[in-house]
């Protein structure tokens, strides 16, 4: 018995060590990404800080698509709250400090999520996703009417942040606004990867394979669910605060069913159920729409579809599950 | 009472078209369970063709309906055979993603053929101007959209109710695997059905198009308000279909009506409303 014992805490021991390598890694590849585009694009930085807080959103996402198995095609609803709640804090409560605005953010989106997981939990299957896609829409279509708050689709402008920390002012070439945002994702991203460790995250995870068997355990997968839910508008919040800051204006299109569904792509792209695929999905996605988007706009929404397929057919589990599948399956040839 | 009236007339033909394209979508889902989001986009092939035959061929509104409906059919098939088929059975995001792929695959290319712009489809002598009704006059065509989707209704419920065909889809849509333990053979259903729901979408897009106008965006646009048909009516059911049109093109058009700058917020309340008190549908069964 202390036998068995001993060896599974020593088993334990080094699978704790290789996550918390494999977060080195991550953390370490985050900023060498960072460094590069901030090298490599210095005259684009406004285009990176885009992809970061859409990073964010696709994060969350995957936070209850991939970890709780919820399909929605309307998370935006989350992203464009935060935004909007940051935006309205900033331009008719004069709180211009970017962290507060940041905080604003968080509980705005925090609120949607709330709110739409209580909804969208309601129902299972296409119910929900018709839930999801209704949920967005109304979201956009108050947006626009309550046009005193929110600017409707002239989009709400008037939103100056103050120097972050007093001494780092948001300029035209978006460096403070670029390094902000890559420090809001690593710390979202660090503790992401311990929130998706963590019991809840697994309790999550056992929710996603059966529910049946996780109420069977004593734990009610509702209640974990919109915990979730919670957490994933929290964290869209920040990519939608981040995207206000950064642009200074919130437009109707944070609100729209084009960008949860982008999203979508760009998770599954990347590939479901893990951070790095979110990322890596987001930055891909990104980049290649920039570079089509300019050589040949007429066809954008072709390729897209045209990809979409192809990831289906032929890669079902996304860019980052398919690489990974490889690299174990390279690593135990050899070994 | 003349507001009313003609929001009643109205929201029956508006409801009418809606039957006629979703009903197909509902079949389908029931029967295979696929989450099909390019079905909005057949519909659209089906009005882009009858556009093209009737302006550009200068061929008759019936010939330019029949063609419509052909020609979807046979657009259709090939991407059944090909990317459908690989589908069924998967999971709902894996379904979600295909067929938004595809959808937005054919919006691209009826941009790129067709262009941005409005498509109309002329229609025929007899089916413009109004008619008198003794108390009221209402135009000839809405009268027309309702007598088509009334027929197309009881159609499907003969066919689904009183033919050696309709039993085998239903027990296909109730167990398939038992079906075709007992010698259904499952893959013609799924095909004809498959079919039959494209043409109706076709036919319906072709029908609507004076309510729902013909553009490269109407497969995104009203994917949604045909999606919601289906959920709120319950997925495989004709009466179901019938009553969610029914219910939602009265609500949508009054919206338009009384509220016309609120415009889409009081429909997607309702849709919201209804799905949490039903979450299997008006007339669904719990699975």
């Amino acid at each position: 018995m202390t036998l068995i014992m001993n060896t599974e805490t020593v088993v334990i021991k080094s699978r704790q060590k290789t996550t918390i390598g494999r977060d080195l890694i991550g953390i370490g590849a985050i900023l060498i990404v960072a460094v590069l585009g901030y090298l490599l694009f210095p005259d684009n930085l406004a285009l990176l800080t885009r992809i970061i807080a859409i990073a964010l959103l696709v994060l969350s996402l995957d936070l209850v698509t991939g970890y709780c198995g919820v399909a929605t095609l309307g998370h935006a609803a989350l992203f464009g709250s935060g935004a909007y709640a940051a935006g309205i804090a900033a331009a008719h409560y004069g709180i211009t400090s970017p962290v507060l605005m940041t905080l604003a953010g968080i509980l705005g989106g925090a609120i949607a999520g709330l709110i739409c997981g209580v909804i969208i939990l309601r129902a299972h299957g296409l119910p929900q996703l018709v839930l999801s896609i209704s949920l967005i829409y109304l979201f956009h279509e108050f947006a626009n009417k309550a046009s005193s708050w929110t600017g409707g689709s002239d989009g709400l402008s008037g939103i100056s942040p103050d120097p972050l920390f007093g001494a780092y002012e948001f300029d035209l070439w978006g460096q403070t606004a670029y390094i902000f945002g890559v420090a809001l994702l690593l710390v979202v991203f660090v503790l992401l990867r311990f929130l998706v460790r963590s019991p809840f995250g697994m309790l999550c995870r056992g929710i996603k394979e059966d529910p049946l068997r996780i109420m069977a355990m004593g734990a009610s997968p509702k209640i974990a669910l919109i915990k979730m839910y919670i957490i994933s508008g929290a964290v869209a919040g920040v990519g939608g605060a981040l995207n206000a800051i950064s642009t200074q204006v919130v437009g109707l299109d944070s609100l729209s069913f084009t960008q949860s569904a982008e999203a979508l792509v760009m998770l599954v792209l990347g590939g479901t159920g893990s951070l790095f695929g979110a990322l890596m999905g987001t930055v891909v996605f990104m980049l290649f729409e920039d570079y089509v988007s300019a050589a040949n706009p007429f066809h954008w929404l072709t390729m897209v579809g045209v990809l979409l397929i192809a990831v289906v057919l032929f890669a079902p589990k996304g860019l980052y599950g398919t690489a990974a599948g490889f690299i174990a399956r390279r690593m135990e040839k050899r070994s | 009472m003349q507001t009313v009236f003609s929001i009643a007339i109205d929201a029956f033909a508006y409801g009418m078209v809606l039957f006629v394209i979703s009903i197909g979508l509902s079949v389908t889902m029931g029967l295979m369970r696929v989450v099909n989001l390019a079905h909005g986009a057949f519909a659209m092939i089906g009005g882009y063709i009858a556009s093209y035959a009737a302006q550009n061929l200068g061929l008759g509104y019936a010939v330019a309906v029949l063609l419509a409906v052909v020609g979807t059919v046979i657009i259709a098939i090939p991407i059944e055979r090909l990317l459908y088929r690989r589908i069924y059975g998967a999971p709902e995001l894996t379904q979600v993603l295909m067929t938004i792929g595809i959808t937005f695959c054919i919006i691209g290319i009826a941009n790129y053929v067709f262009g941005p712009t409005l498509k109309t489809i002329p229609l025929p002598p007899a089916l413009q101007g109004s008619t008198d009704l003794g108390f009221r006059s209402i135009a000839v065509h809405r009268l027309f959209a309702i007598v088509c989707g009334l027929a197309v209704a009881g159609g499907l419920w003969y066919a689904i109710e009183k033919t050696a065909f309709g039993v085998k889809l239903r027990a296909s849509v109730d167990n398939a695997s038992m079906a075709a333990a007992l010698g259904v053979r499952t893959e013609i259903i799924y095909a004809v059905s498959f079919a039959v729901a494209v043409g109706l979408a076709a036919f319906g897009g072709v029908l609507g198009a004076e309510l729902l106008p013909v553009e490269p965006y109407y497969a995104l646009r009203y994917m949604v308000t045909f999606l919601v048909v289906v959920s709120v009516g319950g997925a495989g059911s004709i009466p179901g279909a019938l009553l969610a049109c029914l219910v939602l093109g009265g609500i949508d058009t009054t919206g338009r009506y009384l509220m016309p700058e609120f415009g889409e917020f009081f429909f997607y309340l309702a849709v919201i409303a209804i799905i949490c008190i039903f979450p299997h549908g008006l007339a669904g069964r719990a699975r």
